[in-house]
């Protein structure tokens, strides 16, 4: 895979990678690449993608409302809260 | 032993008053101390909790409630470090969630507690599921009971060992290419992956959303059927759980085979199949055959890519699952000075080599340019695995094949290479892409070391009752399952 740039993957994935994981894993993932690619041996005229083996349409609940988490225990895992909010770096300038 | 008793046999001595449910908590919890030195399938257990459950069961047998009411009443059972269990520590064997305790219990937790079960411990896996053999655990690999110096399979590496170990009664993993039955057939015991749809993943950390499935871990098929009767079924906070009854299962455990059609697929002869695993599934066959069934032999010609189909689809939607962990609603965080760098450090911090790995395909084959060569093109060859098997099920009843090319490898002899260590799993995917059902049940063992080797039987969309069927018949008419490892 000539066209496998592991450098811009990474950072589309939000994965820090040292130089070393680049190369390690740019490496095992082009031997990857290269076993999926025998996929295209396969003749997929007029096929149908499956994303789903049972595919449910508008699955919908009733509308009532129903007992949910307290507001502290759906932020008990947070790394960084303040006032009942989670603390994020700054995003706006 | 009381810890080696099966379900079946635990429960009746309870509703007999033979022991109380104290006992058989204090049997695993016992032997646990003694054992998991070796095996490492425990992450943690909280005793405390467990002696609880067990004493509130204790109450209800006293109190008269009977096993038609509660089936699973004071029995130990352990979940892979996957599902919630509320106020317990979860972390998918990853690094990455820190110090993380479950808000709420998973689906198939509740039920298992309705049911009358003692859930209790954290099992070790691959991290996020992504692997054959825990060696991808961010806290250590677990070892095979029969052989510590061998893996115990995986991912469910955890369930299957602390099963054959006899540290628990019974666990409950996922299974999402062969995480419950690959490990089941290393470890010598039964594992199930349903038909998807059929369990709840309500609670169940996900990692490729249209494969993965729970199933359970038991010493024999009916307690397998026991355990699915009680976590089956419609979950309206799961979109994909398919409303419909759950049938008797127990009912289908007849023991006779007559008037079967089992098939065997001409493609599975492949290179790579250790002769061990392939005589004794052979004779398996045999059996299946002197039971009553008709064997037939079936074709499924798109098996040879079954494997690739799976390494986008799965990658691609565990990069989409595994989005979630970001750092700023959960997990250890490390700082940025923006949230996309707070995010880069977090991820790369806290995932292990093979979640990167996944993670950074499953990124590549979705992204623009390369999403049609790849996930979309993996998608249209899904459906003609699924229309293969679909079009065998019309000639037969079940499929059956090994689980596993090889028995239980040793600690580190595949982990240099991910491509071989995803070939370990080449028997099992196909049954996840087209999304029918599968069990293990041990059919025999290697000579030198004495290994486990694992017969599966496919079933049909939904066919869980004939799945269960056949695998029960074989299974009670061959000694294997009675076989305990040495350290049980």
């Amino acid at each position: 895979m000539s066209d496998f740039d592991i450098h811009y993957v990474a950072k589309l994935a939000r994965i820090e990678l040292t130089p070393e994981e680049e190369q390690k894993l740019g490496d095992q993932l082009g031997n990857i690449l290269g076993y999926v690619a025998k996929l295209k041996e396969v003749d997929v005229t007029g096929v149908e993608p499956t994303a789903h083996a049972f595919p449910l349409v508008n699955v919908v609940r009733p509308d009532e409302v129903t007992g949910s988490l307290p507001h502290d225990e759906a932020m008990r895992n947070a790394p960084a809260k303040a006032g009942g909010l989670f603390v994020v770096p700054k995003i706006v300038e | 032993m009381l810890r080696q008793l099966t379900i079946s046999e635990l429960t009746g001595r309870l509703a007999r008053r033979e022991c109380s449910a104290r006992d058989a908590l204090r049997s695993c919890l016992d032997h646990l101390a003694q054992v998991d030195g070796q095996v490492k399938a425990f992450l943690s257990h909280d005793a405390a909790d467990a002696l609880a459950q067990a004493e509130a069961a204790d109450r209800d047998l006293a109190a008269g409630v009977t096993p038609a009411e509660k089936p699973l009443l004071g029995v130990p059972i352990a979940l892979k470090d996957v599902l919630c269990h509320r106020g317990q520590p979860l972390n998918c064997s990853s690094k990455i969630l820190g110090q993380f305790v479950s808000p709420y219990d998973a689906t198939v937790v509740e039920r298992l507690k309705a049911a009358g079960a003692v859930v209790f411990g954290r099992l070790n896996m691959d991290e996020f599921a992504m692997g054959s053999s825990t060696e991808n655990s961010a806290f250590w690999t677990t070892l095979n009971p029969w052989d510590t110096s061998r893996i115990p399979g995986g991912s469910s590496g955890g369930c299957a060992a602390s099963v054959a170990a006899s540290e628990c009664f019974a666990s409950i993993g996922s299974d999402t290419g062969g995480s419950i039955r690959q490990p089941a057939s290393l470890c010598g015991i039964v594992g199930v992956k349903p038909t998807y749809g059929l369990v709840s993943r309500y609670g169940l950390v996900a990692f490729a959303s249209s494969l993965d499935q729970i199933g359970p871990f038991t010493k024999d098929v009916r307690d397998s059927a026991t355990i699915l009767q009680a976590i089956a079924g419609h979950d309206r906070r799961d979109s994909t759980s398919v409303p419909q009854p759950v049938p008797d299962y127990a009912k289908a455990l007849t023991g006779d085979l007559r008037g079967l059609r089992i098939g065997i697929v001409k493609e599975f002869n492949i290179g790579g199949l250790d002769p061990e695993v392939d005589a004794a599934v052979k004779l398996a066959v045999k059996q299946l055959e002197t039971l009553g069934a008709e064997i037939v032999e079936v074709s499924l010609p798109h098996s040879d890519y079954a494997a690739a189909t799976y390494y986008i689809i799965a990658p691609a939607e565990a990069s989409a699952n595994l989005a979630r962990f970001d750092g700023i609603r959960y997990c250890a965080r490390v700082d940025g000075r923006d949230p996309a760098e707070l995010n880069s450090r977090t991820r790369g911090a806290g995932f292990g080599a093979e979640v990167k790995r996944r993670v950074i395909l499953g990124t590549y084959v979705l992204s623009s340019g390369y999403y049609d060569a790849f996930y979309l093109r993996a998608q249209k060859v899904r459906t003609l695995i699924r229309n293969d098997f679909l079009k065998a099920f019309e000639q037969v009843d079940a499929i059956v094949s090994p689980t596993a090319p090889t028995a239980a490898f040793k600690v580190g002899e595949k982990s240099g290479d991910p491509l071989q260590m995803y070939l370990s799993d080449i028997f099992t995917i196909s049954c996840n892409l087209a999304g029918i059902c599968g069990i293990s049940v041990p059919c025999g063992f290697t000579k030198s070391p004495k290994l486990p080797i694992g017969l599966q039987v496919l079933g049909k969309p939904f066919g869980e009752e004939t799945m269960f069927r056949v695998a029960h018949a074989y299974e009670q008419s061959t000694d294997w399952h009675r076989e305990r490892s040495p350290l049980a």
